[in-house]
């Protein structure tokens, strides 16, 4: 057993590290909250990558994939994390790229996989309905087949960042007499099509990243089927489990922790940094070893992948620990930064000129943040839903 | 030992829930917070009406005599409906001040327009670098002649775009932190040199920065004897903190029922999700949490009059307690009711974020653990 990286493994870490540092746009530094981007703000980056060919480092070489091995994907995501760099979303990337390039039609590849990896072509993920959240399989959207069409009919909910969509991947009921799981099929559709509504839904730190999306006799031709017809259950839980395998933001956190700890010895308690104080000090150290021993087991699950391994339940894990992680950091950084954490940033003001925030800057997002924070335990599979996984998994039960 | 209400203290919440159930609905309140105002003064109005601000002052200053326990009554019921209007810093806080250490003068000046709703105050205690700590002070108050000269910043001041006048805490003498040398005056928000940032708190209330500059105020702007004010700043203040303690629990309460009625309603795989143990345990947890921080908060009320060191720790065991309430209630109704949960629409959310600042009020979890072992 060794935790030491290779040599080569350090080289590569360099190369990232120079990488990042010359072309990382200086204006997206440190980013602060995701309402205020833009869409050309979010893609920046993303674009970049494309060129660089780093855009999509799991994704098999043929289809412009990197070929690094998990540790090596893993060194990278750290080293965005430790600059703070804006990722490209993974509705394109870890999500409906992988089922396209597993599922789909050679047409289908050809016509959507370039614009994932340069970052051009939006996507967004059109799984969800008001009635069907944890138990997805009872969605009611659907797809009804007209000569070379599907006329969709329905309405989904939650749909991140759709406003910005340039195309979705909608889950749809093809055959209302088939059983739950099953007469379920996966299908691309073009945002801009007739019919297709969005609709955003405010969250309770005031940003728009979510939608309703109304589907109302919308026509898709049949060639964006992925894949075979009432299949798409199959299809859909391929990509939950990539879309866990990233939720775990170990390095994410560890950035998180460093700006803790630079916030508690900025503030001060009884005219001593915050940072000194026992309290306080003892829940962050508790913090940082949660996050060490979720940062073997991410790695242990890395090593198990590496040996071909893919990833199983234990994922879940991963999920669990790593929203509670991220919750627990926010609620600290909130703790933290004490009287201005109640200050809105976002909404009216009799204050209309371009002065500069009330409080000190750290403390902006602080509440905004640990409000917004608290959808990490519900979406992509809330953590009930994880831990029943792990009960019926892992526990037999 | 006696836990029941007087006939009076029933008839004032009974009041007090109708109001704010009939004008106090969810579309209004979401109306005042987005409005230029910010607040309703109409409420105010109703409110100085039915009595409610008159009810600590005693009758021979204008009001009705009422105690700790009325406070919690009240403070209570605008839990349930998140309730904006300044109570605390106008009634608990400045009336507080006035009612243990103002003069006749001071009495006559301005107990009358809290009675009637014509004066709201709000209390200017805090600093940008003070944290909890009422003598980390760096306002200062300078004798000049009769009166002083206040320079300072004091951080959201809760309440202060509505105010006409201020309660301010400085420092008269001694080094910051010191016990001693610590002040409190009454100003009108209109005195010269004051500036106001005014802005919305994430719980939808208003507050604002409030900067002094050379303002001149006159002796009679003193309360409380100078220098020795920071005694007077705990005790009104742990009143406070009761007052605040009774206000999350009428807000935890409104939380608990309304996850529980929720998770009655909202199906998912066939059956409600309040059928699933987990969720019904942790609505267990919450309701458990719920009673031990109602016990506290009585407790912390009726030790209002007690001695210091005894009423110091009755406030801080319920800030305490009702603190860690106030957070595992807040998240778990917010995670039981899913991504509804995190929506503006919904008022659970709203809840949640009004006890989320609770916490940062007048000392966080830790701070009132602390001084709790100090005193121990
Ligand atoms: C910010 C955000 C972004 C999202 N983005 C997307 C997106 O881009 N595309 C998309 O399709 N969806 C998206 N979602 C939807 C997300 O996947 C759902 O919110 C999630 O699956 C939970 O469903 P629900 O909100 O309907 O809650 P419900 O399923 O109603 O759950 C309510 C509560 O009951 C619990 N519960 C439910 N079933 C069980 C059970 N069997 N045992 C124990 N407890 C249970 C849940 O854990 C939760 O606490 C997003 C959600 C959020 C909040
Ligand atoms: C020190 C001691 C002294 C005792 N003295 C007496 C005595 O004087 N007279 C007497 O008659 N008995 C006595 N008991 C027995 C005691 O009442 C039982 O141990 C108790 O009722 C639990 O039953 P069990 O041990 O069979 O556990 P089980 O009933 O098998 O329970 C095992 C676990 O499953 C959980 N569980 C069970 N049902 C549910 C459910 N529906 N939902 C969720 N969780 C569930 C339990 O909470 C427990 O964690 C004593 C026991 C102990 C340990």
């Amino acid at each position: 057993m060794n935790l030491e990286f290779t040599p080569e493994e350090q080289a590569f870490r360099d190369e990232v590290r120079s990488f990042i540092a010359e072309n990382y746009p200086a204006h997206l530094a440190d980013f602060g909250m995701r309402e205020d981007m833009s869409r050309e703000d979010f893609l920046a980056w993303h674009k970049i990558l494309g060129k660089k060919g780093w855009s999509v480092p799991a994704w098999p070489t043929e289809y412009g994939g990197t070929g690094w091995t998990p540790t090596q994907r893993y060194i990278w995501s750290e080293e965005n994390a430790r600059a703070s760099t804006v990722m490209p979303l993974p509705f394109g990337v870890s999500m409906v790229g992988p089922v396209i390039y597993t599922f789909g039609n050679a047409e289908q590849k050809a016509r959507h996989l370039p614009g994932i990896v340069s970052g051009e072509v939006w996507w967004c993920q059109g799984y969800s309905e008001p009635g069907a959240g944890s138990d997805l399989a009872s969605l009611k959207t659907t797809a009804v087949r007209d000569g070379d069409h599907y006329v969709i009919n329905g309405q989904k909910t939650w749909t991140t960042l759709a406003q910005h969509a340039d195309w979705g991947f909608f889950l749809c009921r093809t055959d209302p007499t088939a059983k739950a799981q099953e007469g379920i099929s996966f299908i691309l559709v073009d945002m801009k099509s007739p019919g297709v509504e969005v609709k955003p839904i405010k969250l309770l730190d005031g940003g728009y990243e979510v939608n309703e999306t109304w589907l109302t006799d919308v026509r898709v031709p049949v060639e964006n089927l992925v894949g075979v017809e009432n299949k798409g259950w199959t299809y859909a839980k391929f990509l939950l489990a990539h879309e866990r395998s990233g939720i775990a933001g170990v390095a994410r956190s560890k950035r998180g922790i460093e700006k803790l700890r630079e916030i508690a010895a900025n503030e001060s308690l009884d005219g001593a940094p915050l940072i000194k104080d026992f309290d306080f000090a003892r829940k962050v150290s508790q913090l940082e070893i949660d996050l060490a021993a979720l940062e073997i087991t991410e790695l242990r699950t890395l090593a198990g992948e590496q040996a071909g391994k893919g990833p199983g339940p234990e994922s879940s894990i991963l999920k669990i620990k790593g929203t509670e992680i991220q919750q627990r950091l926010t609620e600290l950084t909130l703790e933290a930064v004490g009287t201005y954490s109640a200050p809105y940033h976002g909404g009216v003001s009799n204050d209309n000129s371009n002065e500069h925030p009330v409080g000190p800057d750290y403390a902006q997002h602080a509440a905004a943040t640990y409000f917004n924070m608290r959808k990490t335990s519900i979406y992509g599979g809330s953590n009930e839903i994880q831990r029943n996984i792990i009960t019926k998994m892992i526990l037999g039960l | 030992m006696d836990f029941n209400f007087t006939e009076e203290q029933g008839m004032v919440r009974d009041g007090l829930s109708r109001l704010v159930r009939e004008q106090y609905d969810w579309e209004t309140r979401r109306k005042a917070i987005a409005s230029g105002a910010g607040w309703r003064p109409e409420v105010w109005a109703q409110l100085a009406e039915l009595g409610i601000l008159g009810m600590p002052f005693s009758e021979a200053d204008g009001g009705f005599g009422g105690g700790a326990v009325d406070a919690m009554v009240i403070m209570e019921e605008f839990g349930k409906g998140l309730v904006i209007e300044p109570f605390v810093p106008t009634v608990v806080c400045a009336g507080g001040f006035l009612k243990h250490a103002g003069t006749d003068a001071q009495k006559e000046e301005h107990i009358g327009g809290i009675v009637s709703g014509e004066r709201v105050f709000a209390f200017a205690y805090a600093e940008p670098r003070g944290r909890f700590d009422y003598a980390d002070l760096e306002t200062t108050a300078k004798k000049d002649g009769a009166g002083y000269v206040l320079n300072g910043h004091k951080a959201v001041v809760i309440g202060a775009p509505w105010a006409s006048h201020l309660v301010v805490t400085a420092r008269t003498g001694g080094e910051r932190r010191d016990r001693s040398g610590v002040s409190v005056f009454v100003v009108a928000k209109d005195t010269a040199g004051i500036t106001t940032r005014d802005y919305v708190t994430v719980d939808g209330r208003r507050a604002s920065e409030v900067y002094f500059e050379n303002v001149a105020v006159g002796a009679e702007a003193l309360i409380g004897a100078e220098g020795e004010g920071l005694a007077l700043i705990e005790l009104v203040t742990d009143e406070a903190i009761a007052a605040l303690c009774a206000e999350a629990c009428g807000a935890m309460k409104v939380a608990h029922a309304m996850t529980v009625e929720y998770s009655r309603q909202r199906k998912q795989f066939g059956v409600p999700i309040g059928s699933f143990q987990v969720l019904q345990h942790r609505m267990v947890d919450m309701y458990t949490a719920y009673e031990q921080a109602v016990s506290l908060t009585y407790l912390a009320t009726l030790r209002l009059g007690s001695d210091e060191v005894e009423r110091k720790k009755a406030v801080s065991a319920a800030k305490v307690g009702v603190g860690q309430a106030a957070r595992l209630i807040g998240q778990e109704a917010v995670q039981i009711h899913g991504g509804n949960g995190v929506t503006d629409e919904y008022a659970i959310g709203h809840f949640f974020k009004r006890l989320t600042i609770f916490d940062s009020e007048f000392g966080n979890v830790d701070h009132h653990l602390k001084r709790h072992v100090a005193l121990s």
